[in-house]
Order: structure tokens, then C-alpha cells, then sequence
């Protein structure tokens, strides 16, 4: 995989130090590497951990988060954060489940309607930054309380019940094709989109530009708002379709669905290798950072910790992550002005 | 207003549109005394005030450090999970048998200390106040859920329920209302008056002229880190004396409304401006807000609403106020109005070029 680093505008011409760069890049697969050990560590202890039914388990339900995190991880690219997306999950999983129950839409037409809401609350938050130049930060904290009160104010004290579905919504949670979850296979299929437009089209390489140097990109003239405005609203799009695999995965939705997700999707994305000042990073690592944080929850109570350490444990995480990459970034600079002999 | 010279030296050309800012606040404030005297004939009494003050005093009391933090050009997300873990904290010492007048000073210090982590990762380390803020707010919250689990303790002898609940022997005055106005007070003359308020607005304007300057700017940060965490953990115990009960969740939510009361203050969020006083207002608008949509009998989730869109508003309004004013003063042939602060959603590490320019 080319390094996402050497297509920024950062500074194409100069080699870094090869082993920070080495390290700087293989974030996947150390990544990968870390899964493996916590794998076999785990196994040890818990040796059904490590089979196939748990595995594929634990995929399925990483991929709900995975998805979030794609988005996140297009926000996050552009030097800014998105801290509404689980508000975003939770209506999108509502209004799907309650369009459902009361038959107003079908089952194909009730997935483009929860995408569609996304995208649109999607594009609120890229109105809010992009044109109306509110920070990200502030933006999303109070697009995270509205939505969440809308979604609230029309569930009220509703739930939709698993039985209250279509025959069959639930199935592709639950389902495979050729071993492979159904879930997974989305996952894989979005991520293989997403990085095709990121590394192949204009739109990818200005979220990149956009991201690792907003006057340099200003100065070519890359639009910068409208690209922006581009990842939120897709950032949105992607939030609503986790949302609807959020009622395929659990079924019984009311208006709390997704409450504080936000941290484990921050922590995915983070811990996925994209870099929290923008600019570099990738969609693979993103949903690979997902599929570890949805093991280490797994393994929690395998090791005999219980639940109330996950939350720390997302902290913690975003923490190390950020850490390692403000640490990358500072000797790649160093390394970088030795080289050009300054 | 003399409080606000000191804004007003730090940034010239802001102190008009500041004290137009506070003058507006006073305005809504009123329009909202109106309203609500309106909707309730009991909204205009001491008993309902004290309430509405009551009720928001946490918050108040945390958006006071938040006000410097955010002067000074970063922001901290974890004061309402710092708030959780020292309930949880101080549920859990006083289940263990711990006196009070020795666990309050531990729980106290626990805070202090996760503000010094803060602080020493946003200072010292480089890293944006916004990622490292979320990442503890998760830690913090997890602590507390690993600490006291999911129980409630709600045993506390009377003379603590007092401080939360009781008010001044005479008067209708909560206690914590007390505690909020001398912690203002304090940090009104800081701020304002003294010369670690200067550098605060200095650091706020800008950070790397402050450094040249002479400032310590890493040393201040991390003193506000631990302030603030140090002040969110005195809330924690404060709501928990209100609510005679500790809980791992408590405060869940509470950042919002702090970030919330410290913008609607006119504190500029991408620091360098603001003044306490503003903020006061603010606390007490947002408090007599919540009061009138109560006795309106709007839910709980539309006020939820309300809030999101006045934090979202109170960014919007002074932004764009900000940028048409610019807009007509170059139209005019003014001089060129000074150029926005680098948002900070887009602070970074600066370059190796940065640091030599």
C-alpha cells in the first residue's frame, strides 16, 4: 500500500528516516501484529475465544462500528472531528425501525430513507463548519444534543420490538455468503470504494490536501469548504448506514440506540492509524482499528474483567494512539529538515 | 464596566462589540424574566430563584475554570466525567468507613491530578486539547464505573447533604451558590487584574508571541488543567451532596451545558477573548431559561434542543457579526480588520517552518 503521507502536500520530494517512516506507515500491520498476540494471549486463557463462531461474531458486530468509523475517518482526514455520529446512528435507527413497524415503507425503501437522513443530518453539521465556519468541536457537541433531542422527542417512550420487523430484516446480520458475514462483506466492500476515491479521484486527494495543510490547499486553489462540507455529509451518509445495520445487528431499537458510541468510533479511527491533525491515515485502518477494540471488548470478560473497564479502555487508546502519532509527526519534521540540510 | 478593561487591552477593537455582547445578554436576560413571570406568577419569587440557581450550580461552578481554558485556546471535555469520578470516588471512601474531612481532600487531589495529566499531555506533549480531553473524559468515567461499579451510596451524614442542599442560616441562599460567587469573584480578579490573567489573554491571542514574550506558556496551561480538574471534582462532590447520592454516572452529559454557559458568555472559542462577568450572565440566562421551559412544561428533550442550537448560535451569531462587520469595513477602504485566529479544530504541531518564521 502506498504510503498516504508521500500523496499529501506535506512535502512529496523528501524522503523521511526510513524507520520512522516504516513505523509511521505500517500502523495496518502492526496493528494486525497486536491482533494476533492479543489473539493467541487471549486463547490461552480462554480458548473460545479463538473459534470461528466467536470470531465471526465478533467481526459482525466490529462492522457496525467499522462503518461509523470509515466516516469518521473522512471527517477526521480534514482536520476535523465529528462527535455527532452516534446521535446520527441512534435517529437513523429509529426512524428506520419505526417506519418499519407501522409499515410505511418496505424494507428497501426504509434502508435509502435511513441513509438518505443521514446524509442530511450529515450535511447540517457540514453547513455548520464548512459555511457558517463554527469549529468542528462545537458544531457536533450541539448537533449531538439536538439530534439525540429530536430522536428522543419523536421515540418519546416507543420501542420497536424485534417481532415488530419484516420477516427477514434482521437476517443479513446473521447471514453469510461462501463463510463470509454479510456484514463484513459490507464493510469490505466500503472500504474498497472508499479508498479507491481517496487515493484515485480529485475528491480523494483534496481531502487529503485539505487535511495536511489548509493554506497550501487554499493557495491552489482546492476548494477546501466544499470538500469539507463533502466529508460530513458523507460522514453522515455512512452514520446512516450503520444505523440500519444497527436495527439489523439488535432488533429492539427505542430513542437511546447508540448512547456514547462516538468513543469507541473516535477510538477506532484514531487507533486505525488516521491522524487526529488531519492529512494522513486510511480507510483499512480505520475499520482494522474497529475489529481490535470489538476483540479487546470481547476478551474483557474472557480475562475476567468486566464491562466498566471498556469505557477506560477507549481512553486509553485514544490516548496512546494520538501520543504515537504527535510523536511519528514531530521526527518525521526533524528528520526531514537534517535531510534538506537546513 | 471596569472588569472589562482587561479583555478590552488584550484585544482593541473587541471591547465595544464585547460590551454590545454582555449588554445583549442583560437584554435576553430580562426578556426571559418577562416570559417566564408571564407562563408562572410564582417564577418572579425568592423560593423559585433560589431553585433555578440551585439547580445549576455545577455547572456554573465548572464553566468558571472552562472560561479560562477556552481563553487560553484550548477546551477540556472531561470536566463532567471528573465531576463522576469524584462522587464515585468519594461514595466509595465514605463505603470503605473514610471520614469526610479525609476523603473530600483525596477526592479533591485525584481531580487535581487528572487535570495535571491534562495538562501535561496537551502542554507538554503537544497534542490537541480536543482528542486528549475526549480520551480522558472515556478514562475518567471508566474509572469511576471501575470504582464504585454500579451502585449508589447514599448513606451521608446530614451535616454533608447540608453543604448541597442547605442554604444560609436566614436566607433562601443555597451554600453552593455561595461557593460559585467567592470562586467568580476570585477568578474575576485574576483574570482581570492580574498578570496571570495578561498572559492568559496573551497565550489566547497569540501563543507563539507570548512564548518570544517571555511567557511560560506550557506552565500556564497545565496550572489550568489542574484548576479546572481540580474545580470539576469540588462540583462532583457538590452535586453529590445535593443529591445525597454517589453515582458513577453522575454529571453524564453536564460539558455540554458547560461549554454551552462559557460561548453564550461571549468567550471567544477560538480564544484570546472574554471575561467572567459575561459569563455569570450566562449562567444565569441559561438557569432562567431552563425554569421558564419547565413551567412551560416543555420535555426534557426539547430543551435539549434548545440547548445544542444556543450553543451552536452563540458561535454563529458573534462569527458571522464578526465577518459582515469586516466585510463592510473593507467595502469602506478601512484598514484590514485583524485576521481570525486559527480555528481550533485546525491546530496542530506548527511546522519546523512555522517555528523558524
Amino acid at each position: 500500500m502506498a504510503d498516504p503521507r508521500a500523496g499529501a502536500l506535506v512535502a512529496p520530494s523528501r524522503t523521511p528516516g526510513r524507520l520512522v517512516g516504516t513505523i509511521a506507515r505500517q500502523r495496518e500491520l502492526s496493528l494486525l501484529a497486536i491482533l494476533i498476540v492479543l489473539g493467541a494471549a487471549v486463547s490461552l486463557r480462554a480458548p473460545q475465544f479463538l473459534t470461528l463462531s466467536n470470531v465471526s461474531q465478533v467481526a459482525v458486530l466490529a462492522s457496525v462500528t467499522a462503518v461509523a468509523a470509515l466516516g469518521e475517518a473522512l471527517v477526521i482526514l480534514t482536520r476535523n472531528v465529528d462527535l455527532s455520529v452516534e446521535a446520527t446512528i441512534g435517529i437513523v435507527a429509529y426512524v428506520v425501525a419505526v417506519t418499519l413497524e407501522s409499515h410505511t415503507f418496505g424494507a428497501p425503501a426504509a434502508v435509502v430513507v435511513g441513509i438518505a437522513l443521514g446524509l442530511v443530518l450529515g450535511m447540517v453539521n457540514g453547513i455548520l463548519i464548512a459555511f457558517l465556519r463554527v469549529p468542528s468541536i462545537v458544531a457536533t457537541l450541539g448537533t449531538l444534543s439536538v439530534f439525540r433531542g429530536i430522536d428522543y422527542f419523536i421515540a418519546g417512550s416507543h420501542q420497536v420490538p424485534l417481532a415488530g420487523l419484516p420477516d427477514g430484516f434482521t437476517d443479513p446480520a446473521r447471514s453469510d455468503v461462501f463463510g463470509i458475514p454479510v456484514f463484513v462483506l459490507v464493510t469490505v466492500v466500503l472500504v474498497v470504494i472508499g479508498t479507491a476515491i481517496l487515493r484515485s479521484t480529485r475528491f480523494g486527494r483534496q481531502i487529503y490536501a485539505v487535511g495536511s495543510n489548509p493554506e497550501a490547499a487554499a493557495i491552489l486553489g482546492i476548494p477546501s469548504r466544499r470538500v469539507v462540507f463533502t466529508a460530513f455529509a458523507l460522514c453522515g451518509a455512512l452514520a446512516g448506514v450503520a444505523g440500519v445495520m444497527w436495527v439489523m445487528e439488535f432488533g429492539t431499537i427505542n430513542g437511546t440506540a447508540a448512547t456514547g458510541a462516538v468513543l469507541a468510533i473516535v477510538a477506532a479511527t484514531v487507533v486505525g492509524g488516521v491522524n487526529i491533525f488531519g492529512g494522513s491515515g486510511t480507510l483499512a485502518g480505520a475499520a482494522l482499528g474497529a475489529l481490535f477494540l470489538g476483540f479487546v471488548a470481547n476478551a474483557l470478560p474472557l480475562i475476567g474483567l468486566n464491562q466498566f473497564y471498556l469505557q477506560a479502555i477507549y481512553g486509553v487508546v485514544i490516548l496512546v494512539a494520538v501520543a504515537a502519532d504527535a510523536l511519528i509527526l514531530r521526527r518525521l519534521q526533524r528528520s526531514r529538515t537534517r535531510r534538506s540540510g537546513r | 464596566m471596569t472588569t472589562l478593561t482587561a479583555a478590552a487591552q488584550a484585544r482593541p477593537g473587541w471591547s465595544r462589540w464585547l460590551a454590545r455582547w454582555e449588554a445583549l445578554l442583560i437584554v435576553a436576560l430580562l426578556g426571559l424574566i418577562v416570559v417566564g413571570n408571564s407562563l408562572s406568577p410564582f417564577f418572579l419569587t425568592a423560593g423559585n430563584f433560589a431553585n433555578l440557581i440551585a439547580a445549576l450550580m455545577e455547572v456554573a461552578i465548572m464553566a468558571l475554570p472552562m472560561t479560562l481554558i477556552i481563553i487560553v485556546g484550548e477546551i477540556d471535555l472531561s470536566v463532567e466525567s471528573s465531576a463522576g469520578l469524584a462522587s464515585a470516588l468519594l461514595g466509595f471512601l465514605w463505603m470503605s468507613h473514610v471520614p469526610l474531612p479525609i476523603a473530600i481532600p483525596i477526592v479533591l487531589a485525584v481531580g487535581a491530578l487528572g487535570g495535571l495529566v491534562n495538562g501535561l499531555f496537551v502542554a507538554k506533549a503537544g497534542l490537541p486539547s480536543l482528542v486528549v480531553t475526549l480520551g480522558t473524559l472515556a478514562v475518567f468515567r471508566g474509572l469511576a464505573l471501575i470504582v464504585l461499579g454500579p451502585i449508589g451510596v447514599s448513606d451521608f451524614p446530614p451535616a454533608f447533604t447540608e453543604l448541597g442542599f442547605g442554604h444560609v442560616p436566614g436566607t433562601l441562599i443555597p451554600w453552593p451558590f455561595v461557593i460559585f460567587v467567592v470562586l467568580a469573584v476570585l477568578l474575576t480578579v485574576i483574570l482581570h487584574q492580574t498578570w496571570i490573567g495578561r498572559q492568559i489573554f496573551a497565550i489566547g491571542k497569540n501563543s507563539g508571541a507570548a512564548r518570544y514574550s517571555g511567557v511560560r506558556v506550557s506552565r500556564v496551561k497545565i496550572g489550568l488543567f489542574v484548576l479546572s480538574g481540580l474545580i470539576a471534582s469540588l462540583a462532583g462532590i457538590i452535586l453529590t451532596s445535593r443529591l445525597s447520592s454517589a453515582r458513577a454516572d453522575a454529571a453524564e452529559g453536564m460539558t455540554l451545558t458547560v461549554v454551552t454557559v462559557v460561548l453564550l458568555g461571549g468567550v471567544n472559542i477560538f480564544g484570546g477573548s472574554g471575561s467572567i462577568p459575561g459569563v455569570v450572565l450566562a449562567v444565569l440566562a441559561v438557569a432562567v431559561m431552563q425554569n421558564a421551559l419547565r413551567l412551560a412544561s416543555v420535555t426534557v428533550e426539547v430543551q435539549s434542543i434548545a440547548l445544542g442550537l444556543l450553543l451552536i448560535l452563540s458561535v454563529v451569531i458573534p462569527t458571522s457579526a464578526h465577518r459582515a462587520k469586516s466585510a463592510i469595513d473593507r467595502v469602506r477602504g478601512g484598514r484590514p480588520p485583524p485576521a481570525d485566529s486559527v480555528p481550533r479544530g485546525e491546530q496542530r504541531i506548527p511546522t519546523v517552518e512555522e517555528e523558524r518564521s
